[in-house]
């Protein structure tokens, strides 16, 4: 079971988020005119990374905000967490 | 039989409690503080069960863990429980075991017949015999050979104890309490680190309870007295007995079982069973100490033949001798030590030592005891058929390959040791990269993966001293990183016998003409010969060289086997061990019980039960109840002796003719608020809701990215920042998170704020021709005329003193409304709602008339919205906005949204207008057409209309736009019904909806 730092609420256990997929992903603008393959890439098509991803939990038994993890898809170790609202290098 | 094998001045057991206990029916005694194996042991019983595949006689071979064979169905308190070790299930009085894997008794047992057809068994021979024909495997091959070589019986009764679940945070979690495991456990004691030491077996000392050594001028047993003694009395120290530590997790999270009342003729009241800790660990140090491993010889698994660290512990723990006659095989000093145990106590052993001129203190003591030694000496084969009656003994040259002559020599059991193995389990399961030590050929952990360290014998480390002076070193220094205590404490001196060089030997050479089974694996029966044919048959693979022949996957996991195996493979290939590498170590390191890992989580407690405020009044009132996700709804509410059915259309009929009223708290609401709150809404549903104006209330669809719908529900626009938002039952949470996701990742600029209020308001739908006017009396100060509170109007009013939410919507096509109090309240407005309605013949209603009344009006609902449908199948294309872009709409331009012939919410009728339409029954053309039949839709809900006295049911329907008017056929094959029916429009009740508006 992960240990997950929320930036918010500290070391929690994984059992109290909950997991988002892949954070790099941008939701298209509204209003804006894209591509069928635009619109696929960010509804459907995924890297299945092995290694170091930056992906979204949500803290839904805790302070129900969305952060950002970046998680060692094989090891599962996890390196860095952040606030849904910063900015990741 | 009276404990014939009992020794009276020697063991840690009871002699005051003496216990009685069956087994395979027959009464033996033992006391208190024994295993059921030593007890039987001491009992003169070594026949305990079958092997697998040969259903060869098997006795015992350990005393722990490590135990292969010794597996019995074990009886407590009226229940059963297959597959437990004998050596770790003490005794208790009463209990009740019986031999598995043996039909129909031990003693005779007709699986043996495999023993001679062992031609036809070798490796992989399931595989390749079994396969073919097919149709055998499953008529012929399977049954048989589950009931001739299954395991122990699980039982079908429900399981009445109760196992629960722990969580615990430590600075230092220690596994093992052997020497190393107590150093470290004290030091960082001492330094004031929170410290959890466990040990798997009843008695803390591991080790310190058989060896002979000195710790601080006291009996290395004594020592650890003290030591537990001390680290108990100490407040930031748990120390646990019988609790295995069996599989180590990501970040440090190890779970541990504990065995809180198997050791007790029954659970006390209020115990569990065991208690499965998930133990969250700062830093790990594992103490497993180490498994003696075998050496491998002909006929090696007959009863009699034990490793000799488990005959030294039957001696020295339980005073129980495994035989009065024993010959002592050994390549290392370890045999030694049992032997001059044997000797002490009035026994004389022969040791056959495959090395040509060991050198050691202890080599000295035995041969000053006068223990007679033969050097070069091996066991060939063991004799006897269900326990060992003599041994083919022979030299060996230096090389390992020539035997000298063969002696036999009269025996009643064979200690074997070929050194230890490090369990290193713990350790792998972490993740560490393990190495191999040449020097005492096994592995031992490599570079740390997570916080662990691995300590003493479990790291090849078999030197006392040096045990105790690195582990009292581990725990200091990692206690001070964490509390930043440092304190110092000594290590005790130590005395001990230094011991020589083991052999490098695993396995004797057949001798000439002679074909014995070789066993490396003695609980799955996997023999040298098995191997060699894997090998030869060109597996190279260790993975695949377990699968192929089964070696190392019983119950035990090839803890006295996977060694050897390698040492094998190694030979063959002409490897060294470590190129060969070592299957996967996975958790648990030992069985668990399902029990222990499902915990607390089962019948009713399997998830939480909600209520609403008003459920005690629905008890009262005869309701019955029907789970609606976690929450518990009333179905219907009986009267007399109706069913099912006659209820639910009774209260069905009286909504549409006069009132009726359904607890409808179970709704997801939540509040959104905001100067944004308008344009998020605007983005969140697929119509629009920027002009809503305040008091009122809109329906919306949401979809997910991809177009398919998400949840329904009406929003209320309470005032000018701050909306009612409700969502079906069953997504209430995922809305929710929906919210929450675009609120703080996608427009994060939205000053907007969510929160889930469902269980802030009870809420009553009242519907029907009547409601109005129960409303008017419900509220007499508010005008709800339809003018005062038109169609999807809302308005606060007082019921009597209490502040209430009147929304004017309907689910139920009605003439409805629905009102809102505070929880606390829900039963106040409840039963004024009664009270007042009585006079309009008011009736509750529960879910099933619900849903008739919605399915005939050919509202949508979960059904429907099943996570595979558009707006334009739930014919609410009319709400999707053209002119704004929201959540999913780019995804209704795909080309399969857009097809022509989309599937889409229809009407059926039976033809016959009697026969039921089973739920998820397929649409077909022709009933009669070949199979597979292919489906045009499917029956998403069915009901009994009570506006047409007649079944009805909607049904998703490819291209049901234009199918209105077709015959078509329901199919069931579950059901086994065809029924013909007519396609009609999906509103089939007030299709204009005026009712709702009137
Ligand atoms: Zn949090």
């Amino acid at each position: 079971m992960l240990y997950i730092k929320c930036p918010h609420c500290g070391m929690r256990p994984q059992t109290e988020f909950s997991y988002g997929g892949d954070a790099s992903v941008k939701r298209p603008e509204l209003n804006k005119d894209i591509s069928d393959q635009e619109w696929d890439d960010f509804v459907y098509n995924r890297k299945s990374l092995r290694g170091k991803h930056l992906e979204l939990w949500q803290h839904i038994s805790g302070c129900r905000q969305w952060i950002k993890v970046e998680r060692d898809t094989s090891t599962h170790e996890i390196f860095r967490t952040f606030r849904a609202d910063e900015e990741v290098a | 039989m009276s404990q014939n094998f009992r020794l009276e001045n020697i063991g840690l057991i009871n002699r005051d409690k003496k216990l009685s206990f069956k087994f395979n029916g027959k009464t033996y005694f033992g006391y208190e503080g024994d295993t059921l194996a030593s007890a039987l042991l001491a009992n003169g019983v070594h026949l305990v069960g079958r092997s697998f595949k040969y259903h060869r006689p098997r006795g015992f071979f350990g005393a722990g863990v490590d135990e292969p064979y010794a597996i019995v169905q074990l009886y407590r308190n009226n229940e059963t429980e297959p597959n437990i070790k004998a050596t770790e299930q003490e005794l208790f009085e009463g209990l009740e075991a019986k031999s598995v894997n043996c039909w129909p008794s031990v003693n005779f047992d007709i699986g043996a017949i495999n023993n001679f057809l062992k031609i036809f068994l070798p490796a992989g021979f399931y595989y390749k015999t079994f396969m073919w024909p097919k149709s055998f495997w499953y008529r012929i091959y399977e049954p048989f050979i589950r009931k001739a070589a299954g395991l122990g019986v699980a039982s079908i009764k429900h399981d009445k104890e109760r196992y629960e679940h722990k969580y615990e945070y430590c600075d230092l979690l220690i596994a093992g309490s052997g020497p190393s495991g107590l150093s470290s456990a004290y030091a960082a004691a001492k330094n004031g680190a929170k410290v959890i030491l466990a040990e798997d077996k009843p008695r803390f000392g591991g080790s310190l309870l058989t060896s002979d050594v000195n710790i601080g001028n006291q009996s290395g047993k004594d020592w650890a007295d003290g030591i537990i003694a001390e680290l108990k009395t100490m407040p930031n120290v748990v120390v646990k007995n019988r609790s295995q530590i069996f599989g180590y997790y990501d970040h440090n999270m190890l779970v541990m079982s504990e065995k809180v009342s198997d050791h007790l003729p029954s659970t006390k009241k209020y115990h569990p069973n065991k208690r499965l800790w998930y133990i969250r660990a700062k830093e790990v140090l594992i103490s497993s100490g180490s498994i003696e491993r075998p050496i491998v010889f002909g006929n090696n698994d007959t009863p009699g033949v034990m490793l000799s660290s488990a005959a030294k512990e039957y001696l020295k723990v339980y005073g129980v001798l495994v035989g009065r006659n024993p010959l002592v095989f050994t390549n290392n000093d370890s045999g030694y030590e049992t032997a001059i145990e044997f000797k002490k106590h009035g026994v004389d052993p022969i040791v056959l030592d495959s090395r040509k001129n060991p050198k050691s203190e202890i080599i000295d003591e035995a041969k000053n005891l006068g223990i007679n030694i033969k050097n070069s000496y091996v066991v060939v084969a063991a004799q006897g058929y269900k326990k060992v009656k003599s041994a083919d003994i022979a030299s060996i040259s230096e090389d390992k390959k020539q035997l000298g002559k063969i002696e036999n020599v009269k025996c009643d059991c064979i200690c074997v040791s070929g050194f230890w193995t490090p369990t290193i389990h713990l350790a792998s399961q972490s993740g560490n990269k393990t190495k191999f030590k040449e020097e005492i050929d096994a592995f031992v952990p490599g570079q740390s993966k997570q916080n662990e360290r691995t300590l003493g014998a479990a790291n090849g480390i078999f030197s006392l001293e040096e045990t105790l002076k690195t582990s009292f070193a581990a725990g200091s220094e990692l206690s001070k990183k964490i509390t930043d205590n440092d304190n110092e404490v000594s290590v005790p001196n130590v005395v001990e016998k230094k011991s020589s060089q083991h052999d490098k030997f695993w396995c004797v050479p057949l001798p000439e003409g002679k074909n014995y089974k070789r066993f490396l694996d003695f609980q799955n029966d996997v023999s040298v010969s098995d191997v060699e044919i894997a090998l030869r048959e060109g597996y190279r693979s260790i993975e695949h060289v377990k699968r192929y022949t089964t070696l190392g996957m019983a119950t035990d996991q090839g803890k006295t086997s996977n060694l050897n195996g390698l040492q094998l493979v190694s030979e063959i290939e002409n490897k060294v061990v470590p190129a060969v590498g070592h299957t996967t170590f996975r958790p648990p390191y030992t069985p668990v019980s399902i029990g222990a890992i499902v915990g607390r989580e089962v019948g009713n407690h399997s998830k939480p039960t909600r209520k609403s405020p008003m459920h005690t009044w629905h008890e009262k009132n005869n309701a019955v109840f029907v789970d609606a996700g976690v929450w518990l709804r009333p179905r219907y509410y009986k009267r007399g002796d109706e069913n099912l059915f006659e209820a639910s259309k009774r209260e069905a009929k009286n909504v549409r003719t006069n009132v009726g009223v359904c607890d409808v708290t179970t709704l997801g609401k939540i509040d959104v608020k905001g100067p944004d709150a308008a344009e998020f809404l605007n983005r969140v549903y697929t119509n629009a809701w920027l002009k809503l104006p305040v008091g009122k209330a809109r329906y919306g669809v949401m979809l997910r990215e991809d177009g398919i719908v998400m949840d329904d529900g009406t929003t209320t626009r309470i005032s000018e920042h701050h909306y009612h938002m409700t969502t079906t039952t069953a997504q209430a949470a995922n809305v929710l998170s929906h919210l929450e996701y675009y609120l703080q990742l996608v427009w994060p600029e939205l000053n907007v704020n969510v929160v889930s209020t469902t269980e802030q308001w009870a809420g009553a739908a009242i519907a029907g021709p009547k409601s109005r006017d129960l409303l008017k009396k419900l509220f007499p100060n508010s005008d709800v005329s339809n003018e005062g509170l038109p169609f999807m109007g809302y308005m606060e009013g007082d019921l009597f003193g209490v502040k209430a939410r009147i929304f004017r919507i309907s689910f139920s096509g009605e003439l409805a409304y629905e009102v809102n109090v505070e929880s606390d309240n829900g039963n106040f407005m409840w039963e004024k709602i009664m009270e007042i309605g009585e006079e309009f013949e008011i009736q509750p209603y529960g879910t099933e008339a619900l849903s008739t009344l919605r399915i005939e009006m050919g509202h949508v609902a979960g059904s429907e919205l099943d996570g595979r449908t558009i707006p334009y199948d739930n014919a609410l294309e009319g709400l999707v906005s053209k002119k704004k872009d929201f959540i999913g709409k780019r995804s209704l331009q795909r080309a399969a949204f857009t097809a022509d012939d989309r599937q889409r919410i229809v009407g059926v009728v039976p033809i016959d207008k009697k026969t039921s339409i089973p739920e998820g029954s397929h649409l077909v053309k022709d009933a009669n057409a070949p199979l597979p039949n292919p489906k045009l839709g499917h029956i998403s809900a069915s009901c009994w209309s009570v506006e047409h006295d007649n079944p009805f049911s909607l049904a998703i329907l490819k291209d049901g736009k234009n199918m209105i008017g077709e015959k078509l056929f329901v199919m069931s094959p579950l059901k086994n019904k065809i029924i013909p029916v007519e396609i009609v429009s999906s509103h089939y009740v007030d299709p204009k909806g005026e009712r709702v508006r009137s």
